[in-house]
């Protein structure tokens, strides 16, 4: 007994330092946010301040931070809403009714994720600009929703090659068509997978900072363009800058620590299972 | 956070009702200190313009030039006011997708602008764009270090001399290094210093029928002497140190010299952003074989895309953000020693500019005897001080900018990196056609 | 038919977004076409690939990206699997030890590289220097005396919570009554972890190995963010040479004859590597 506790509080040290270790950049740079631009750079580092919020003022005062983080709510649920409306339709024929060509529409589909978006950022916005579409929320949906396609499709496929075909059988019997047979049975069956499908797909367009910059102006501007115009500014700005990186981050590291539980609970369910 | 952020939101929201018939201009600037003046001013030009409101779009140098080069190019038209260098300006001019400037307001003054300053704004006697603030490049020193070391300041340093006193001042551990200089590769950083350092050695960036001369002795012994000298009494990771990194190391007193842009004068003569404003020193940039473009000249201006919609309204703001009523305004709200410096003749005339700021003096002559149409004791077919007006000089710029911070992170010795830079740079050269053989 | 009928949306979309701007990159591949100089223009047959082809520059990039994306993922894999079983154990408070762990992932790359930059691996202000200083050693100048590896760290960083993430939840799925077997059979617990826990996460390292892949070949604001490519080119990997061309010379011919090399560099990877890594997903 006295050797199993020896070696919990063990592993219980270990795996903090490790916590820690991984956690402290982000740790340090919520800190340097409530400090003053001296502190911020004060060698050695200053643990121990009176915290001010003087670059969240001036921060707030600079930048509509609700106007960009309205933006990235829209873009990245919307994306990822559309995203999930196209793939299920696929996932499904995929896992229920392959055809010899499945897995290589499967491999091709996670292949054009492979390509620069820079070599191709000039056509793009060509066609944007001959579209309309720069500088508008539909127009970073749509790119977001393409780019998070492939994941989307290959992970749904995962979890729905999982259910056991009896099942949706059985359901056809009872005169279920296509429509029914997806809605009743399989996404009630994968809502975790799908869940956490979702919530990765959430994340991966929240942090996109590439089409973002390019493609909008200021309608548009998500917080990745928020970061942008505080990053790397003449004078002193870590402390500005860790300001409006913590704002940045906050929602969608709640978000992920939130849904933790259920993103683990779908990944178990399919695709690593 | 809650609370404080949703009153601002609901408060432009009802603005935005109630100035619904005014004309949007979209704003495209750089995150520098003197621009986020200007956004900070909104209000008051908005109260002065009922008609007309500003929205602002805010980034970092280089992204905000790739955003703005790929928008005009493709005639975007998502800009209505761009803000542009002095790089830019001839070069977007002569392509037509700038808008000239002839019918400026009589109260304007355009006679007041600096003369090198408008020259470089201005292509076949039109002016197409207005300098927001101007720059040259000179040498600061902690006056306090040289005083305990003994050193004697001259009239017009020379580079064997800084040298000298970098070696003498450099004290790693007391935390203060001989010499702060730009080393983070870019043709805006390193090479906007380096290409000063190559001319007043008497080196050339291209020869009169743009053959570039990167790998000529004068290249060699400038490059030389800057990589010897870093690497003995310069900071360490010099090679991530731009113009900010090397401000802040500056200010926070960790260098006994830095040479680099006049217009950081402002924020390191003001006590609250910098420990070492008591014991500033000014001089001109030193000079090595000739004084011939040995500091640069640079500006920030404000220019109209041709593909704007609203190019009246975009010329209200302008004229008015580079007017003589808007130095005034800065001074007044924010400090003399903020105004946008290095534009405008009646600044320095200014008795409480004068009195704000010491360094006045050392601005204007820098940016006066400042000649970019001939940066160099050898004749040029370009036009620039530390770059070439030509479309292609970014990217050699850069291409360059690297292999130097390569020799200078000591991954290459100079004679290498030198070579390297002048294939690449002739490379460029021969894809875009300037000669054959 | 019916089947054709349902992918019909995800592949014709994916299809169009593939097809016309590789459409167009092929087009102006083959132009002269620099934005900055609308004078130059015309047909330029294989100029931009040949020029590109010899540009020493280019092969540099390809061994960067391959170092760049073997290292993550031998870092990402190794370690994630290490954390994924201490993470496993029960300890006090594993909870919150969890949360803390995964946070990275969800940090915008932009903002991981800045902290990174800023306010861990400044030679002069960061917190690593300082911690080298007080353990009586030369701070380490990151971003110049080791560039490639000072990427390859951040973006572990990033990835191995994502690594953790997937393998911890496939190492919940394991038995308990395999390993309690083979643990009364004498088997010590290297032995467990070797021949039970590894062959069950080999599955869950396949799905790593694939989605880490897809986004580590085309790795680019830990870069732009960081080290510019340089000193020199040495972190300079294939996203960000063509991002060299396209947005700094505004060479579109030239960016886009990169984006065609990108292409089918990628299906090789995808053909080569990712066809013997789905084989263990197909069971």
């Amino acid at each position: 007994m006295h050797s199993s506790i020896t070696k919990k509080l063990a592993i219980t040290l270990l795996a903090w330092a490790i916590a820690l270790v991984v956690f402290f950049p982000i740790f340090w740079m919520i800190l340097t946010g409530f400090k003053t631009e001296g502190e911020a750079v004060a060698t050695p580092p200053s643990l121990f301040f009176e915290p001010t919020l003087s670059g969240y003022h001036e921060v707030m005062a600079r930048a509509d931070y609700v106007k960009f983080a309205i933006n990235s709510v829209v873009v990245s649920l919307g994306s990822t809403l559309l995203a999930l409306l196209i793939a299920v339709p696929a996932a499904y024929s995929m896992a229920f009714l392959p055809t010899p060509r499945t897995r290589g529409t499967l491999l091709w589909m996670l292949s054009t994720k492979m390509l620069p978006p820079v070599g191709v950022l000039m056509p793009v916005y060509l066609l944007f600009r001959d579209m309309g579409l720069l500088d508008s929320l539909s127009g970073l949906i749509v790119i977001y929703m393409l780019m998070n396609l492939p994941i989307v499709v290959w992970m749904l496929y995962t979890f729905f090659k999982d259910v056991p075909k009896d099942i949706l059988e059985a359901g056809r019997m009872d005169g279920a068509g296509t429509l029914q047979e997806v809605l009743y049975l399989l996404v009630p069956l994968t809502l975790p997978g799908i869940a956490s499908t979702g919530l990765l797909s959430v994340i991966l367009s929240w942090n996109e900072a590439f089409w973002s910059l390019n493609l909008t102006t200021s309608s548009a501007a998500p917080l990745t363009a928020f970061i942008a115009s505080f990053s790397s500014p003449e004078g002193l700005f870590w402390a500005k800058l860790s300001a409006a990186s913590t704002m940045a981050i906050a929602p969608i590291l709640i978000l992920g620590w939130m849904t933790q539980k259920q993103m683990v609970r779908g990944l178990t369910f399919g695709a690593v299972k | 956070m809650r609370p404080i952020s949703l009153i601002p939101a609901a408060g432009v929201a009802l603005l935005t009702s109630l100035a619904a018939h005014a004309e949007t201009i979209t704003v495209a600037t750089v995150n520098n200190n003197d621009m986020i003046i200007m956004q900070g001013l909104t209000d008051e030009f908005e109260k002065a313009h009922p008609d007309i409101k500003l929205d602002w779009v805010v980034l970092e140098e280089n992204v905000l030039r790739q955003r703005l080069t790929t928008d005009i190019a493709t005639n975007g038209g998502q800009f209505d006011v761009m803000t542009i260098g002095t790089y830019e300006v001839p070069i977007w001019a002569r392509q037509g997708w700038l808008t000239a400037l002839d019918d400026l307001p009589k109260d304007y003054d355009e006679g007041d602008l600096l003369k090198p300053i408008r020259d470089g704004l201005s292509q076949k006697g039109k002016l197409y764009a207005l300098p927001f603030y101007g720059e040259s490049s000179m040498m600061y020193y902690r006056k306090d270090l040289f005083d305990k070391a003994g050193i004697q300041m001259t009239e017009q340093p020379t580079w064997k001399e800084v040298r000298g006193w970098a070696d003498k001042l450099n004290d790693p551990d007391n935390g203060v290094y001989g010499i702060c200089l730009r080393g983070k590769p870019g043709w805006g950083e390193n090479m906007a210093f380096l290409s000063t350092l190559v001319n007043t050695y008497g080196g050339r960036w291209f020869d009169e029928k743009w053959h570039p001369e990167i790998d000529s002795p004068a290249w060699k012994e400038a490059v030389s002497f800057y990589v010897d000298m870093m690497k003995k009494d310069g900071p360490p990771g010099a090679t991530s140190n731009g113009f900010n990194e090397n401000q802040a190391l500056f200010s926070s007193g960790k260098c006994g010299i830095w040479v680099d842009a006049t217009s950081a004068a402002g924020r390191i003569f003001d006590p609250s952003e910098s420990k070492v404003a008591d014991e500033l020193g000014f001089a001109p940039a030193p000079i090595a074989k000739t004084p011939k473009g040995s500091h640069w000249l640079w500006s920030w201006a404000l220019a109209i895309p041709e593909s704007s919609q609203s190019k009246d309204a975009a010329k209200t703001f302008i004229t008015w953000a580079t007017s003589k009523g808007y130095v005034d305004l800065v001074g007044e709200k924010k400090g003399w020693t903020s105004v946008p410096p290095g534009t405008r003749k009646s600044t320095y005339d200014n008795p409480k500019y004068q009195q704000a700021a010491p360094f006045a003096d050392f601005v204007l002559k820098a940016i006066e005897s400042a000649d970019p149409t001939d940066p160099s004791i050898k004749p040029v077919p370009y036009t620039g001080v530390q770059y070439a007006d030509i479309p292609e000089f970014q990217a050699i710029g850069t291409q360059v900018g690297q292999m130097i911070a390569a020799a200078l992170a000591g991954q290459q010795t100079v004679d290498q990196a030198l070579s390297a830079a002048q294939r690449s740079a002739d490379r460029t050269m021969r894809q875009a056609g300037y000669y054959k053989d | 038919m019916r089947s054709f009928l349902l992918q019909a949306p995800a592949v014709s979309l994916l299809l169009l977004w593939m097809l016309v701007p590789l459409c167009m990159t092929l087009w102006f591949s083959f132009q002269r076409y620099n934005l900055l100089n609308p004078f130059i223009s015309g047909f330029a047959g294989v100029d931009n690939y040949t020029y590109l082809l010899t540009d020493p520059a280019l092969w540099t990039a390809m061994g960067n990206t391959l170092l760049l994306v073997g290292w993550v993922l031998a870092i990402t894999v190794v370690g994630g699997t290490l954390l994924a079983v201490l993470f496993q154990q029960e300890f006090f408070g594993r909870g919150i030890a969890r949360l803390l762990v995964i946070a990275p992932f969800f940090v915008m790359p932009t903002v991981s590289a800045l902290i990174w930059k800023n306010m861990m691996m400044h030679p002069v202000n960061g917190v690593l220097a300082w911690l080298f200083n007080l353990f009586g050693f030369q701070a380490v100048d990151w971003f110049s005396s080791l560039p490639l590896t000072s990427i390859i760290l951040i973006v572990s960083w990033e990835w191995l919570p994502f690594a953790l993430l997937i393998l911890l939840t496939a190492i919940q799925s394991l038995d308990d009554d395999q390993v309690e077997a083979a643990r009364m059979d004498g088997a010590g617990p290297i032995a467990i972890f070797w021949f039970i826990t590894l062959p069950h996460l080999k599955r869950a390292i396949s799905v790593v190995i694939m989605i880490e892949m897809i986004f580590l070949l085309t790795i680019f604001a830990e870069i732009f963010v960081t080290t510019s490519g340089g000193p020199g080119l040495a972190s300079t990997n294939l996203a960000y040479l063509i991002y060299i061309r396209a947005l700094l010379d505004f060479d579109v011919g030239g960016a886009s004859a990169g984006g065609v090399i990108a292409i089918v560099l990628a299906n090789i990877v995808a053909i080569f590597l990712i066809r013997t890594v789905a084989r263990h997903l197909e069971t």
